[in-house]
């Protein structure tokens, strides 16, 4: 530990939870004798956030490497310990903050999570957000909502292949363009499904995988970055943290974008495929319209994407990742049936998370790959 | 702006940023936070800036002149109250911030529009939203 502080002790009228932590932030980083901008592992956690990591990182102007936000109350500061003490060792990260901060005593209670300075336009939230990236997008880069829709169309054909896929009626570009209009320009089948659902993954180290009841798939990278909480805050809505996120995750694996076979991409709503397929390196800035639209997506298509039928068409219960992973290691264990990717070897598994806020990129492979 | 009782303990001001905000607001002032450090302002109001996490701000009034960085418009039915814009607006400053732009219908609202801040008070909050710039302020919604 080198450098700690302390912030509005006893009480604060008026200050939020996240100023106090700023203050107590500031002294830290005066004792340590250190610029914020050599923060790059961020451990915190709060009765306030249901996004603590991201609400905070934004509050700082922190982008961490490693976020951790884990909450089991009261202890949470001293858990996380361990965390920093393993990602520093492991060099995931140089500098690791542990922070909190609460107005519990002086502070009026604003709903969870609630960004303070958004709340009073009435954005619909998640969809706002999306639909404002997505009208940038196709401001800067002419993207159409033709090409959005073929996000949808690639994810519902892939569904079709799939008997757990809970929308499987067929769907055109046209019924995509016709469906109610959401936020503009994003109409309802722009949008996730919302279904129940529940995912679980186990892993172990590669000795004893190699020894286990299926064909084991490796983990061989993975990363994470984030840029803020609130939209309005987006550095550049044209470009997401999956731009660090991804070339931190292939470089760790070794691979390139194009010995990637199979990709799961977090489809919430289909402007995020088109950003993803960007910022992974998969396409230039502006061009992920142009892919969509080629079919390359889709059953037969050079760069098979959500070959479950994604959060568009197959399940998303609030939280889709953990079914990215899913699809991810079933691909590559050659155990997906009519929705197979022949001769799968490595998959790229890419999560979002808040309001593009949040990127997680992972990268598998089969023994073969290794 | 942060007096230090301890090395370690950082007191605040008296008025919490965001309080301070509402203050100007409320008195017709659109003013944002500049750092003497980095020497940029910052939105939204803080205990330190996003950029430098220096201490050293200073509330300065803005031009209130920005423009329509993104824009959408959510749809509600005409019973609830009918369809309203909510854009992201790029203050000429440098900042940007949620806002809505007023005066003009929400499908007129466009990318590009340069859009001038109104001071208005909703509901007891005082809020920025933005007109565009060439319109009558007081105008209808």
């Amino acid at each position: 530990m080198i450098g700690v502080g302390l912030g509005g002790l006893g009480n604060a009228p008026g200050y939020s939870h996240l100023d106090l932590l700023g203050l107590a932030v500031q002294a830290a980083l005066g004792d340590a004798g250190i610029s914020l901008k050599e923060v790059d592992g961020l451990f915190t956690a709060n009765m306030s956030n249901i996004l603590p990591t991201l609400a905070v990182g934004e509050y700082l102007g922190l982008q961490p490497k490693v976020a951790v936000g884990t909450n089991t109350g009261g202890n949470s500061f001293v858990d996380h310990l361990l965390w920093a003490a393993l990602a520093l060792q492991a060099g995931q990260c140089e500098v690791a903050l542990i922070c909190y901060g609460s107005n519990q005593r002086s502070g009026k209670t604003p709903p969870p999570d609630a960004p303070a300075y958004e709340a009073l336009y009435r954005p619909r939230e998640p969809i706002s957000s999306y639909a404002l990236a997505a009208a940038r997008h196709m401001h800067q880069y002419g993207t159409t909502r033709e090409q959005l829709a073929s996000v949808a169309v690639a994810a519902r054909a892939w569904a079709q292949l799939n008997p757990r896929a809970f929308a499987r009626d067929p769907l055109s570009i046209a019924d995509v363009l016709a469906s109610r209009m959401i936020c503009d320009p994003l109409s309802l089948l722009d949008c996730c499904l919302v279904t129940d659902g529940a995912g679980a993954v186990i892993l172990t180290r590669a000795d004893r995988a190699r020894h286990g009841k299926q064909p084991p798939v490796f983990l061989l990278g993975c990363a994470s970055a984030q840029t803020h909480r609130q939209i309005s805050q987006m550095p550049d809505l044209t470009v997401t943290a999956a731009a660090q996120s991804g070339p931190r995750a292939l470089a760790m694996a070794g691979v390139a974008a194009h010995e990637i076979d199979v990709l799961q991409l977090y489809d919430a709503f289909t402007i995020n495929v088109i950003l993803f397929l960007e910022d992974l390196g998969f396409c230039e800035k502006g061009e992920g319209g142009s892919l969509a639209a080629s079919g390359a997506l889709a059953p037969g298509g050079a760069l098979p994407t959500n070959t479950n039928g994604g959060g568009l068409s197959c399940v998303h219960p609030g939280m889709y990742g953990i079914f990215l992973l899913i699809e991810a290691v079933e691909q590559l264990r050659g155990a997906a049936g009519p929705r197979q990717v022949p001769g799968a070897e490595i998959a790229l598994a890419h999560g979002n998370g808040g309001l593009l806020s949040a990127q997680s990129t992972a990268i598998f492979g089969t023994a073969a790959a290794i | 702006m942060t007096i230090p009782i301890d090395s370690i303990l950082s007191t605040p001001p008296l008025s919490s940023p965001g309080d301070t905000f509402q203050k100007f607001i409320k008195a017709g002032e659109f003013r944002l936070q500049f750092c003497n450090t980095c020497r940029k302002p910052f939105f939204y109001p803080r205990t330190l800036c996003p950029q430098c996490g220096g201490g050293d701000l200073e509330w300065c009034r803005v031009s209130g002149e920005g423009t329509v960085y993104s824009t959408t418009t959510v749809r509600q039915k005409p019973e609830r109250g009918g369809d309203y814009n909510v854009s992201i607006i790029e203050l000429a400053e440098g900042p940007r911030m949620m806002s809505a732009v007023r005066s003009v219908a929400p499908d007129q609202v466009a990318i590009g529009l340069q859009v001038t801040a109104m001071l208005i008070e909703e509901e007891g909050v005082h809020k920025v939203y933005f007109r565009p710039s060439g319109a009558i302020a007081g105008a209808a919604t």
